[in-house]
């Protein structure tokens, strides 16, 4: 079986795999990552959200083979508990979730959406950009607080200092 | 999935030889319509030849009139190109409409046009621009290139490197997209460079894209979205299915290539 090699959340990790695996099942599987979830399994919903080399992508939808030498960021990659990423932060403030189970792949795409499109963005700009997510409990309304305002908290001055003055902490991506 | 051999070619050299060695190849460019139909078993290839590693397959030029874009060329780097937007902005609108942001970050130029499913984007614009498809064996003009559901003029081993598009000013994209699969119910491409005038239909017709010559010719007398009133195709041709009948999908491609028109015209 082929090797595959390619960087975690900033640490190598490499196996001998078969090559059907999905990017998201090395991930949990072979990772024991499994923070990133497996909705649909058909790349509609999102919950399977990574970056690769950067951006947003549907893991289930990626051969781990095609990640040979990429970098691969997944929500464990984004903050730690008592340190979290300032979307993090803010979908806990917000309570943008019901049962939590697309909010791995929200947040991801979510900072997807701060890389591409700056900090301030407007309800419909944040609505449409959410199109490949899914939240079965219809959650929305709070979700798209939360990306708002974690947009705004991912802003440069803000997280420079550490704290900022709505207590939000960086952590590094 | 079925089980198959993956190979991860560093030329298109060596990736063409892969795929026409094995005895049922497949390229894989962003994998976002073959990975699911690995995983639904709809497919089985024996060898999977990724185009990942290949170096020169994506980018973006403009010289003179032409817009080439390398067949690797993600969506999302089409719909946010500053040169894309510039010199063929309806082709911009339309990368930005296909999919989802996620798919957008995978899917690629070359793997849309090769698949040419009946209800993809891509083809509608190549048809509909009249662009060069350019592959490691010779150029094919998107008249001649696109030949039935999932058919295209491709030989075993040939690989689309990139496509040539004529950069129109006067042209749009509107589609009118199924909520749930994100592909098009119906998408029209609409062009008017000099007397060359083109509608291209996706989505609808039971044989793919198709350019809609009758809309073509009536618009040669005046191009405007009203020269299209009260016309559709004809409905016997469209796509039936539990997301519209054929005469749904007949009417809707008037009413789209009418805004297409409009918004081409105003451009």
């Amino acid at each position: 079986m082929p090797i595959v090699t390619m960087t975690v959340n900033g640490r190598t990790a490499s196996a001998d795999i078969d090559p059907r695996t999905l990017l998201v099942q090395f991930l949990r599987e072979n990772l024991m990552l499994t923070g990133t979830h497996v909705g649909c399994d058909t790349s509609q919903c999102g919950a399977c959200t990574v970056h690769l080399d950067g951006d947003a992508v549907k893991s289930c939808t990626v051969l781990a083979l095609q990640a040979e030498g990429c970098a691969v960021t997944t929500i464990e990659g984004l903050g730690a508990p008592g340190l979290l990423h300032p979307m993090q932060e803010a979908f806990r403030e917000h309570h943008g979730l019901q049962c939590g189970f697309c909010t791995p792949g929200m947040i991801m795409a979510a900072v997807d959406i701060v890389h591409r499109h700056g900090n301030e963005l407007s309800e419909t700009l944040i609505r449409h950009e959410l199109d490949g997510n899914i939240c079965r409990c219809t959650g929305y309304h709070n979700i798209v607080k939360a990306v708002a305002e974690g947009a705004r908290a991912m802003a440069p001055a803000m997280g420079a200092g550490g704290t900022g003055s709505t207590g939000l902490r960086t952590a590094a991506e | 999935m079925f089980a198959f051999t993956y190979h991860r070619p560093s030329s298109v050299r060596r990736a063409a030889a892969l795929v026409a060695s094995a005895e049922d190849g497949k390229l894989l460019a962003g994998g976002q319509t073959l990975l699911p139909t690995l995983k639904l078993r709809l497919a089985a290839p024996g060898d999977l030849v990724d185009l990942g590693a290949v170096p020169d397959l994506s980018g973006i030029s403009l010289a003179g009139r032409t817009l080439t874009i390398g067949a690797m060329t993600r969506h999302a780097e089409v719909a946010a190109s500053p040169v894309v937007r510039a010199a063929l902005p309806a082709l911009a609108d339309l990368a930005a409409v296909i999919g989802d942001p996620q798919v957008r970050n995978r899917g690629t130029l070359g793997g849309s046009v090769a698949n040419n499913d009946p209800s993809a984007d891509y083809p509608a614009a190549c048809l509909g621009l009249g662009a060069t498809i350019i592959t490691n064996q010779r150029r094919i003009e998107a008249d001649d290139f696109f030949l039935g559901l999932f058919e295209t003029a491709l030989e075993p081993g040939e690989i689309i490197t990139r496509i040539a598009f004529p950069a129109v000013k006067k042209a749009a994209y509107v589609k009118f997209r199924h909520p749930a699969s994100r592909f098009a119910m119906v998408g029209v491409f609409a062009a008017k460079r000099t007397s060359d005038i083109r509608v291209a239909v996706t989505g609808a017709s039971q044989n793919g894209v198709f350019r809609w010559q009758e809309a073509e010719q009536a618009l040669r007398r005046r191009f405007a979205g009203k020269t299209l009133d009260g016309m559709s195709p004809p409905a016997d041709d469209m796509v039936s299915d539990i997301h519209g009948s054929g005469e749904y999908r007949a009417h809707l491609v008037g009413v789209i290539a009418r805004r297409a028109v409009e918004a081409a015209a105003d451009a």
